[in-house]
């Protein structure tokens, strides 16, 4: 608690005075961009301004000339399978109504426009998510409880306003005027709250050290590790394009709660988009005496800076990531001391996700019972999980922990894509495992998961049916941790290459009887012998692979066969003559002519040839197309 | 993505072009943690680390050159050779492994000729497999410099490659994607 009298709420910051007749939101997160969002945002905005209609008023403009409508950019709303998405929002005598729009392109805006905005009528057979009626897809919310998420889709992240109209900076504001730092890690002690980049340590605790730690050069530090390369995992994106302030809060509360007045957000430099917002952020935040020095008039000064990776996913882990920031390569140091104790420039140091972080404004505004209101046992709070794979609805589905892995994949992710069989759930990314249909009701939870062998992670949660084999997608971890490895540990720079060595020759049909049990005993070697989590989790896909689905490696090595057909060595493919209509769709579709045939004729793969792309099987309409 | 014009303006032929270098030296020189951002800014200005420049960075920071090419042969960002105009970045994450990227990075290089990592002769296209763009939503992706293509299918993938090359010889040669056409779901896939 800071004793100054002069401290500003966060609320008497901003205003606003109109509200337009029509609000529209468009997903300008990465994957709204990537189904072509900014050419909708263009369409509508050209659209209305030739309807002469409305005036096409910036968000949050002070006047409004007879009717008005406004534009947005938000962030991800999670249900990326459907980008891209528009919400429409009109108000009429007070009444609000709002309707999403799925998979919009440039093309559908003008019926939109004349139907919806002008007509009044909304154009039913687009609409995914409704106020006013159900929909199949309202189902992928229904389980959900966005705490993280909160802001993520609703508000623009570029402006600040929308940030402080949703809440945002109350809680920093409570801490700086009714809390002590003691008082702050103990509520967030008391929340349960838990790391969320993987580790699970409970973020008040570590809070509590940082605290307590004595600091020889007279700085703290406090991080936010937004380096986030799981593969398969994109929350941490999402969050930072999304509501990055929320993020910046989370930090300067726990910069007051440990005493640290630098902090570091370290993002991906794959993420490019997040990095300009994040820029825009803190240029808006500093600007408003939220960030910066004397916070809100407050005693409380808290400097932040942006720094960008570069390229490097052993950067994750704590130590390795300040090696990146001192401008070293980050590689991985023995603990302790831990860096709460030495960390940054030997300063005390306190590093947390952006996940996390988000959770920590939260937290301080709604009190820590109802955060550990919700969750499970040991696990209390929100998980978010980035659901994808052969899923029909792939995002971000945020939920309380205790779910089962069957609730997040049938009712939110809609259950199989193409309603083929389920082969398993890959938990936890390189650092996690394979689990099979047997373990869908296992819970989202910490404990839980760990007793599987596959773990909560960072929350990449993909989907793989019968088309995918569980060898091959062992191999495909083991070399992406394989060429992350930052060499400075023997076990886990030459192991995983030897690790790798074998699993890719049983994936071509060479293994050998003894090859199981070598990988299992370098497993065990890499393990005992990293440093690191990034090392010391390494062999887990194959372990956890090796544990549910042995015989699928034993088939690929005594029977030469890949149930999947994944494994091109492994596999043949035929044509079957009395299936086979010559309509030339394999033929056009092969990519290297290794299929001949006349027009309306039985056509045949030349086995040498064929590279076993599969790509005729996929175009295949009449089942002539087979394989082994 | 500007890189390719960075190449030309920068490094003169024959001659390393030191001004850049200098600008962002008199930047960071005596910031806390200064080599990581002054390889990031150099790469951002000649398109790739030239021999010449880590020479510098080292005499200015004050560090053995080891450290410096140590770092930038570190992290994967960094490239000490220059890339060609046009980077195709071919998404290899897991729901894109699951979903098809090997055979889309296969038809991708079959097309252009050239491997991962490698230049086209004409200098227009480079092709890197990265780990994960974090689009895991629409996999399977790919990104020709800032623009994400997404649902992919082999066939795709190479149209759209197709097409931005058409639309680069074309004439405008600005790396200026907005143009090209929405690639279309693979096979009509529903969205």
């Amino acid at each position: 608690m800071t004793t100054s009298t002069a401290i500003r709420r966060p609320t008497e910051l901003h205003a606003r005075l109109v509200l337009p007749d029509v609000e529209i939101g468009i997903c300008l997160g990465t994957g709204g961009v990537a189904a072509g969002g900014d050419e909708v945002f263009a369409a509508f905005e050209a659209g209305l301004a030739g309807t002469g209609v409305f005036a096409v008023v910036k968000p949050r403009e002070d006047t409004c000339p007879g009717s008005c409508a406004s534009i947005i950019g938000t962030g991800c709303r999670g249900m990326c399978a459907m980008d891209v998405l528009v919400d429409v929002l009109t108000r009429k005598e007070g009444v609000e109504s709002k309707v999403t729009y799925g998979t919009v392109t440039e093309k559908m805006v003008a019926k939109i426009i004349e139907e919806h905005i002008i007509g009044g009528e909304p154009v039913h057979k687009w609409i995914v998510l409704s106020d006013d009626e159900p929909t199949s897809h309202n189902e992928f919310y229904q389980l959900q409880d966005r705490l993280v998420l909160r802001n993520c889709g609703t508000i623009d992240p570029e402006i600040i306003d929308d940030y402080l109209e949703a809440g945002g900076y109350r809680g920093l504001y409570k801490v700086l005027t009714e809390m002590t730092p003691e008082r702050v890690h103990q509520e967030v002690l008391a929340s349960g709250l838990r790391g969320r980049g993987g580790a699970g340590f409970p973020t008040g605790l570590k809070w509590k050290f940082a605290a307590e730690a004595p600091s020889a050069t007279g700085e703290k530090f406090f991080i936010c590790n937004g380096d986030e390369g799981d593969p398969g995992a994109f929350m941490d994106r999402s969050v930072l394009e999304g509501d990055p302030h929320s993020v910046f809060e989370g930090m300067a509360i726990g910069g007051y709660a440990i005493g640290a007045d630098h902090g570091y957000v370290y993002v991906r430099a794959e993420y490019p988009l997040a990095i300009k917002r994040l820029k825009i952020a803190l240029k808006q935040a500093e600007d408003r005496g939220l960030l910066g020095a004397n916070i809100m008039g407050s005693d409380f000064s808290f400097h932040l800076k942006i720094k960008e990776g570069a390229g490097a996913f052993v950067c994750g882990e704590e130590t390795a990531l300040m090696q990146s920031i001192e401008g070293k390569r980050g590689m991985p140091r023995l603990r302790p001391p831990f860096p709460a104790q030495s960390g940054l420039w030997t300063s005390p140091t306190n590093i947390n996700n952006v996940e996390t972080l988000a959770c920590v404004p939260w937290i301080i505004t709604e009190g820590a019972e109802a955060f550990a209101g919700r969750g499970f046992e040991k696990s209390k709070g929100t998980k978010v999980f980035a659901l994808t794979g052969k899923v029909k609805r792939s995002g971000l589905a945020e939920v309380p922990m205790g779910l089962t892995l069957r609730d997040v994949i049938y009712s939110i992710g809609g259950g199989m894509k193409d309603d083929k069989e389920f082969r398993a759930v890959q938990m936890g990314g390189p650092s996690g495992g394979c689990l099979p249909a047997s373990l869908l009701d296992t819970r989202v939870d910490y404990e839980e998961l760990n007793e599987t062998g596959a773990i909560v992670g960072s929350g990449g949660m993909v989907v793989l049916d019968v088309d995918n084999c569980i060898v091959d997608t062992a191999r495909f971890f083991l070399k992406f941790t394989q060429a992350e490895s930052c060499g400075k540990c023997v076990p886990c720079r030459v192991g995983t290459v030897r690790m790798l060595e074998i699993l890719t020759r049983i994936c071509e049909g060479k293994g050998v009887q003894e090859d199981i049990g070598l990988l299992e005993t370098l497993a065990d070697d890499i393990k005992a012998g990293s440093l690191c989590a990034l090392g010391g989790t390494a062999p887990n896909p194959v372990l956890t692979s090796l544990k549910y689905f042995r015989e699928e490696f034993e088939e690929h090595i005594h029977e030469k066969k890949c149930r999947a057909g994944a494994c091109a060595e492994l596999t043949t493919y035929w044509i079957v003559a009395e299936t086979c209509t010559g309509c030339r769709a394999c033929s056009r579709a092969c990519p290297v002519d290794a299929i001949t045939g006349e027009k309306k004729e039985v056509h045949v793969i030349d086995p040498e040839a064929c590279i076993k792309c599969g790509a005729c099987y996929q175009k295949c309409r009449f089942d002539a197309v087979r394989r082994q | 993505m500007s890189v390719g014009q960075g190449v030309e303006s920068a490094v003169e032929a024959g001659g390393f072009d030191e001004a850049p270098l200098r600008d962002l030296l008199e930047t960071y020189q005596d910031q806390r943690g200064a080599l990581i951002p002054l390889l990031q800014g150099t790469q951002a200005a000649y398109g790739y680390l030239p021999a010449e420049a880590m020479e510098s960075i080292a005499r200015a920071l004050r560090e053995p050159l080891s450290q410096v090419f140590g770092v930038a042969t570190f992290y994967a960002q960094f490239r000490l050779v220059p890339r060609a105009r046009n980077v195709v970045r071919v998404c290899h994450g897991t729901a894109c492994h699951v979903s098809g990227a090997p055979l889309v990075s296969l038809e991708i290089e079959r097309n252009l000729g050239i491997g991962d990592g490698e230049n086209t002769e004409d200098m227009m296209f480079t092709i890197e497999n990265v780990a994960c763009l974090g689009a895991c939503g629409m996999a399977p992706v790919m990104m020709i410099n800032e623009r994400t293509y997404g649902k992919l299918s082999p066939d795709s993938a190479v149209k759209a490659v197709k097409e931005f090359r058409a639309k680069e010889e074309a004439g405008n040669g600005s790396g200026d994607t907005s143009a090209v056409p929405e690639v279309e779901d693979a096979d009509g896939e529903e969205a």
